[in-house]
């Protein structure tokens, strides 16, 4: 049983936690031509990085999305921050 | 009482007699015995039978690493399989039996096949039975694999409590080294846990006279209160079975044979493991005769339970530690004969060891003990990731690098000399580091000689013997998992804890490599077999995955309402108790006649809210709602990026910054989330709010050509006439003094009105509803009725009428897809080169000849006397209204094959059926518009 | 001489076994192989072995990181079925199971395939009517199926359960009589040994670090044993082939996860085929050996974390309690963890990887055992001719780019 750094609630249980995809995925503004590639890109690829990792994860119970870091090795985790200041 | 048993010693209660009975035989014991502690009491020498070659097992230690004494047992009405004689605690009444051996462990008939061990060895099913083919084979071998019978009672008490908890310091195993780093940390004020396996704290204790000077009893008594003066926690008969990521440990909480144990989730700051060592076998001829055990397990059994394995006995151990195991023999009076381990020696006896030839020379005695020297317990340190080194000294893998949060203490550190092993604990307790000191502790390497003479066990439950390994090394199966697979070695149910020390050892010397060089095998959890209830607990039957339930449950109770699952919430599947059939046909036909009544408070109710409210709905909806005007409702399908229909639904635009998604039942939870995904991610979310409301109203709809009539009863204070409220608008209005808002939506294509309250309403809207509902002729509408009623209509339902590839224009709807200019989820997957191909599947209805009967749901679509699947029958129902038979499918470019005459493919039988579209009710509307 | 027979077995048992031979060599890796396959698990194993028996390319070389079957093939819970919804999905799956079933005789290593059955359970009206369009659909592609009614699945597995608080009552199942169970160590055992004797180097605990290139074409791999060049590469890694493609530089759209197995003590024989419940989250069978082997769901969290997670155990095993209540009293031996490799459409990628030179097969998934006899004749075709098989084309990723996914889960609601 992990325990995640919600940015919002504090630690919680893996349990209460919803793994989103992986961080730094932008939508492509679709009002443009793009191509299949790229589209394809968008929708399914995957750096699936052995080590460090930067994703996105909900937590279920209060709705919000963050970015969580951690090692996809140990499962330490390195850290956590809301979605929202990356956005703005 | 036996002879064996002493007048005094042990930690057992000599006031308690408890009387059992083995194989039928009846004995007892005393409070505080252990199964195998009251059978070697009792002389019980042979205790079950090995798995392959069904030799005599006798007890082989005192604790965790006895491999041999497993029993099915029976109290009362409750029997387990499996038992492990040595770490259970005798009760009064118990009936052991032994496993895998029949009539009895004494004489078990396929004892025979010892006789042919020499061509059962290692590899054996893998080379033989191929030809002419396994499964002739297998029936007779699955018969005599496997321990004990399980029985298919179900006990409902058997439940195991869950209880989560957490410490500043979890401290594993209450020997001396455990309790003084518990205590420490407790006294320094740390919020500690102390578990011990043991019904009591001690440990190696019991075997020393005086610790600190004082006599060992007071001395652990001491521990004991001084720990629990500091306010630490001490849980007894508790075993941490594993560790897992971020310091997460299992503890199992032994509370008597009947019941199963509590689990326990504990989060531990940091883990002192203070678990000790175990006693290992030494590899020689016949060495798996009982009466031959561990020497630390025979000095186990004196000083807990005041047992001796006999009277005269041979030791034969090659270590340090030996000495104080001894000392506890002596004192008990045994005779003991020491000799030193020899390469040439065997054991000797028909149903028992009767001796040891040693060097030629053969020397009698009722018991042998051996002591190849100590393994320290690492499991847990090996759950948590940290490291093993190996102690050349030692002859052992000891703990290494490892988590920073995790000590290793006392003799599972290889620190076998108590006052050392205190040192440890305190230090440990005081969250200092330390350097494992220098050791006394001597040994000489007495490792499995291959090429030896005799057979030799190393794994004696499975029946892995040296020449097994030797095998497996001939073959080139070196790899230490190799080994362990191809000849079972360390796969029983100790799980290698005798086993895999000499295993390994003997395949290091047969290739000449150093030991650690081989390595080990994973040590995986748990430590110890474990109840699989234990991993239950409560939350079992109508509380696994528990359903939503509907405000209304009671009413619909009272009126008969058959209350199923339906997508994850019970609702009345229909109403009336007998031919179910026979109510939903009823209920469908009323609803066209006159009225009907449906509780559709499922129904997702989502709030989304806030200035960039519109332009959020149009793009996670595939439709323009954009152009939606307060009061207005649009259905609407939302997709995944993938252009998949994820879900349909009616958007009510309830102002200029305020819509109300009504998704389907099932999906709410997940709309809701990929909502709030969509919301964060690439949207301002302080613009935007998203609430789901769906607990909080209660829906009920009125259906029929007569629903108006019904809804007027309600005497609402507006006009519910076709032009002030037509199809899709809705008004809010206060009924009840209470907000009501009511609805022009219709999933059944005759007139409806949803009406809408706060759910703790709803009992009172119903005791208007529903009497008027008869007045006018009505009833009541099941899911199963409108089911039928939307199929007629040609409403689809998700998931049912749809597949994980359906893109919106699958369904005909088409517009947006070629005109909506703004982004929209899906959007840019709809012009794939697989969304613009022919071939898709698309919805169609089906057509039966006149007099046909109903196809079958599932059965696939082919063409007149084709096998290739065209797409399938999603929905089938008899229209009771329409008076024949009705079908939705998904046919390969369906939507231009109207007409069509194809075949529906169900269990190798074809029926003939014409593709049509899938509105086959009110086609123009009229009804629905009224 | 080293065939297996009942013969050899009593010679060697009268001579103390003195005359078995290697099962396979410890070779020193040539400079030059014409095929060298990364991944010594049962898929790339079958590669090298179907080279060299259906296309008789024997330089062939296999490089191992660890020990011969030490990935998914030795951590699985051995289920082989062809219960698949998609012509394409069973046909692929089946050809295995077909494989499978000649696989003991063919490599003269008993694989121990044991089919008894996969019972897949319906637990309302809208799951069976699932279950029935599945069931017709696995007809039409030709493979074996039964569509059972409730009854039908108690007199076949009276162990689950029947009562009436049951939190998932049972309705029926679909049955598919061929499939069932293997020995996953003999698989790859059996792989090796075969291939071995055909020329092939197994070579073990030897690590690819990176891929040599040459005008931008893949001509070898630099390993921990030294660089060996290759005619052409495959690769089946499972797991860990994110990792190999990132070092090669192709993109693959996997994502690793731990996928968790468990098996009881050994029992008396209490049931005698496999039983799958999505509802109750897991499945289960009961080896030849008596253990009952037990999987389930992904971990919730993706990772290269080889071992169980705590949540995943409880939700497995609680599933199984409450779909057979009787084995609440049974006790959980060890449990276990893999890496598996899921892409998403859930179905392998077989095929070229984008860089010239190298072959893939990957992505199977939870279901990558079942599929190791198919995935290795498919790779070596590939690996061959340098063209699809027909049966591997629909896998190729290509299908990423057109959207033509073969997504089972999308019309049968079952995963793989």
């Amino acid at each position: 049983m992990q325990v995640f750094p919600c940015p919002f609630c504090g630690p919680r249980n893996e349990t209460e936690f919803h793994f989103a995809a992986e961080a730094g995925k932008v939508r492509p503004d679709t009002t443009q031509q793009i191509g299949d590639a790229d589209w394809a890109t968008y929708l399914h690829a995957q750096r699936n990085e052995k080590g460090t990792v930067r994703e996105v994860w909900m937590h279920m119970t209060c709705a919000e999305l963050f970015i969580l870091e951690r090692d996809s090795v140990t499962m330490d985790v390195l850290g956590s921050t809301a979605l929202r200041k990356d956005a703005t | 009482m036996s002879g064996l048993r002493l007048e005094s010693g042990g930690q057992i209660d000599r006031k308690r007699w408890l009387s059992f009975t083995f194989d039928g035989k009846a004995y007892s014991g005393f409070a505080g015995d252990t199964l195998a502690s009251a059978l070697l009491a009792n002389g019980v020498r042979i205790v079950g039978r090995s798995f392959k070659y069904h030799r005599p097992r006798g007890v082989w230690s005192s604790w965790v690493d006895d491999p041999n004494a497993i029993m099915t047992v029976r109290l009362g009405d409750r029997e387990l399989p499996n038992v492990s004689a040595a770490t259970t605690l005798l009760e009064d009444g118990m009936e052991l039996r032994a496993v895998n051996a029949w009539p009895n462990a004494r004489y078990d008939v396929k004892g025979g096949l010892d006789l042919f061990h020499r061509f059962l060895g290692a590899g054996f099913y893998y080379k033989t039975f191929i030809w002419p083919d396994w499964h002739l084979f297998e029936p007779a071998i699955r018969k005599m694999a496997g321990l004990g019978p399980v029985n298919a009672d179900v006990y409902d008490d058997y439940v195991s409590d869950q209880l989560n908890a957490s410490c500043d310091t979890l401290v594993v195993g209450g020997g001396p080294a455990g309790l003084v780093a518990a205590r420490t940390a407790a006294e320094r004020g740390e919020a500690v846990w102390l578990v011990e396996d043991h019904a009591s704290l001690g440990g190696s204790a019991a075997m020393l006279g005086h610790i600190d000077g004082t006599d060992h009893a007071a001395w652990v008594q001491a521990q004991e209160q001084a720990i629990e003066v500091a306010d630490g926690r001490i849980l007894k008969q508790t075993t941490a079975y594993g560790i897992y990521d971020h310091a997460m440990v299992g503890l199992l909480e032994k509370r008597g044979f009947a019941q199963p144990p509590r689990r326990y989730r504990l989060r531990a700051g940091r883990i002192i493991m203070a678990t000790g060592a175990l006693d290992r076998p030494i590899t020689f001829g016949n060495n798996d005769l009982p009466g031959i055990m561990s020497l630390q397990g025979a000095a186990d059994f004196m000083a807990r339970y005041g047992v001796l394995p006999a009277r005269k006995m041979i030791v034969m151990a090659n270590n340090a530690a030996a000495d104080q195991a001894c000392a506890v023999l002596d004192q008990a009076g045994a005779d003991l004969r020491h000799f030193a381990p020899s390469k040439t020696m065997s054991g000797f006896g028909s149903r028992g060891v009767e001796g040891v030839s040693i060097d030629g020379y053969k020397r009698t005695a009722n018991a042998v003990l051996v002591s190849g020297g100590l393994t320290p317990l690492v499991h847990l340190w090996r759950h948590a990731g940290g490291k093993l080194d190996w102690c050349e000294t030692r002859q052992a893998f000891l703990p290494g690098y490892g988590p920073k949060n995790m000590q290793a203490i006392g003799a599972a550190n290889g620190t076998f000399e108590v006052d050392k092993a205190i040192a440890e604990g305190t230090a440990a307790g005081k969250g200092l580091s330390f350097e494992r000191p220098s050791t006394s502790y001597t040994l000489t390497p007495l490792w499995p000689q291959p090429g030896s003479k005799g057979r030799q066990w190393i794994d004696f439950q499975h029946d892995v013997t040296l020449k097994d390994v030797e095998v497996a090394a001939r073959e080139n199966y070196v790899s230490v998992e190799h080994l362990k697979r191809y000849t079972t070695l360390g796969m029983a149910a100790d799980q290698g804890k005798t086993a895999n020390m000499a295993g390994l050892a003997a395949m290091a010397t047969i290739q000449g490599r150093p030991i650690p060089e081989v390595g080990t095998t994973t040590f995986r959890p748990p430590f110890v077999p474990v109840p699989i209830e234990a991993f239950h607990g409560h939350h079992g039957k109508q509380l696994w995955h528990p359903v939503k339930r509907l405000p209304l449950e009671a009413e619909h109770r009272v009126m008969n309402g058959a209350l199923r699952e339906y997508g994850g919430w019970l609702r009345p599947g229909w109403y009336g108790n007998d031919d179910a059939e026979l109510h939903i046909q009823a209920e469908a036909l009323l609803a066209r006649q006159t009225v009907a009544l449906f509780d559709g408070s499922s129904l997702g109710k989502i709030a989304v809210m806030g200035p960039d409210a519109e332009a959020f709905v149009n793009f996670v909806y595939y439709n323009t709602i954009k152009t939606l005007k307060p009061g207005e409702m649009r259905y609407g399908l939302m997709l995944t990026e993938r252009g998949i229909v994820k879900d349909d639904g009616v958007i009510a635009r309830l102002g200029p910054d305020h819509f109300l998604i009504s998704c389907s039942s099932s999906h709410t939870d997940s709309v809701r989330t990929h909502l709030e995904a969509w919301r964060q991610d690439g949207n301002d979310p302080d613009r935007i709010f998203i609430h789901d409301e769906t607990q909080s109203w209660a829906t009920l709809t009125v259906t029929g050509p007569r629903a108006r009539d019904v809804v007027a009863s309600l005497g609402l204070p507006l006009d519910i006439g076709a032009a002030a409220l037509p199809h899709m608008t809705f008004q809010e209005t206060q009924w009840n003094d209470h907000p009501l808002r009511i609805a022009r939506v219709s999933f059944t294509g005759d007139l409806s009105f949803e009406i809408s309250v706060p759910a703790r309403q709803a009992p009172a809207l119903w005791a208007v509803l529903h009497p008027s509902i008869k007045d006018h002729g009505g009833g009541l509408l099941g899911i199963e009725a409108l089911s039928i009623l939307r199929a007629e209509k040609g409403y689809i339902m998700i998931g049912k009428d749809t597949d994980g590839e359906t893109m919106p224009h699958d369904l005909g709807f088409t517009v947006p897809r070629a005109k909506k200019t703004a982004a929209y989820l899906g959007d840019r997957s709809l012009h794939t080169a697989v969304a613009n191909a022919p071939g898709r599947k698309q919805l169609v209805g089906l057509k039966v000849a006149d007099g046909g009967a109903m196809i079958p749901t599932g059965a696939h679509i082919v063409l007149p006397g084709k096998s290739s699947s065209q797409g399938y029958v999603t929905s089938s129902y008899d229209s009771p209204y329409l008076g024949h038979p009705i079908a939705l499918a998904i046919v390969t470019d369906g939507a231009r094959r109207h007409g069509e005459a194809v075949e529906a493919w169900h269990d190798n039988r074809r029926l003939p059926v014409t593709i049509c579209a899938p509105c086959v009710f009110d086609p123009t509307g009229e009804k629905l518009h009224a | 001489m080293g065939a297996y027979s009942a013969w050899s077995v009593f010679r060697e048992g009268l001579r103390g076994g003195t005359g078995w031979k290697q099962a396979w060599r410890t070779p020193t890796p040539k400079k030059h192989y014409d095929v060298v396959i990364i991944g010594g698990g049962g898929h790339g194993l079958a590669t090298a072995y179907y080279l060299t028996k259906n296309h008789n390319i024997t330089n062939v070389a296999v490089i191992e990181k660890g020990w011969l079957g030490g990935g998914n093939t030795g951590r699985n819970t051995t289920v082989i079925r062809s219960n698949y919804f998609y012509p394409e999905s069973a046909a692929l799956y089946d050809l295995s199971v077909r494989l499978y079933e000649g696989l003991s005789r063919d490599l003269n290593y008993n694989v121990m395939f044991s089919q008894r059955g996969i019972a897949l359970l319906g637990h309302s009206e809208h799951d069976m009517e699932i279950l029935t369009r599945q069931y017709n659909a696995m007809r039409l592609n030709g493979i074996d199926a039964e569509l059972l009614s409730a009854k039908q699945v108690q007199e076949r597995a009276p162990i689950l359960n029947f009562s009436e608080n049951a939190r998932h009552p049972i309705h029926g199942a679909v049955n598919q009589p061929r499939a069932g169970t293997g020995r996953h160590d003999a698989v790859a055992w059996g792989f090796a040994r075969a291939a071995d004797r055909a020329g092939v180097d197994i070579i073990q605990n030897c690590e690819v670090q990176d891929f040599i290139m040459e005008g931008g074409r893949c001509i070898g791999v630099a390993t921990s044993k030294g660089d060996i060049k290759a005619g052409v590469v495959g690769a089946a890694v499972a797991g860990h082939s994110s990792v190999l493609a990132a070092k090669a530089g192709y993109d693959l759209p996997i994502t690793s996860y731990c996928l968790q197995a468990f098996v009881s003590e050994p029992l008396k024989p209490i049931l005698d085929t496999v039983v799958t419940s999505p509802a109750f989250g897991t499945y289960v069978s009961q080896s030849d050996k008596g253990g009952l082997v037990i999987g389930g769901g992904l971990d919730r969290v993706p990772s290269y974390g080889q071992r169980g997670n705590m949540p995943v155990q409880e939700t497995v095993l609680a599933g199984l309690v409450e779909m057979m209540p009787a084995l609440a009293k049974v006790k959980l031996l060890r449990h276990w963890g893999g890496i598996v490799d899921v892409t998403p459409d859930s179905s392998p990628i077989i095929g070229p990887s984008g860089v010239d030179g190298i072959f893939v097969n990957c992505g199977w998934g939870t279901g990558g055992f079942k599929a190791i006899p198919a995935g290795g004749y498919l790779l070596a075709h590939l690996l061959a001719t340098g063209e699809h098989h027909e049966i591997s084309k629909p896998f190729d990723r290509s299908r990423f780019e057109t959207g033509r996914l073969v997504d089972e889960s999308a019309a049968s609601g079952i995963p793989h």
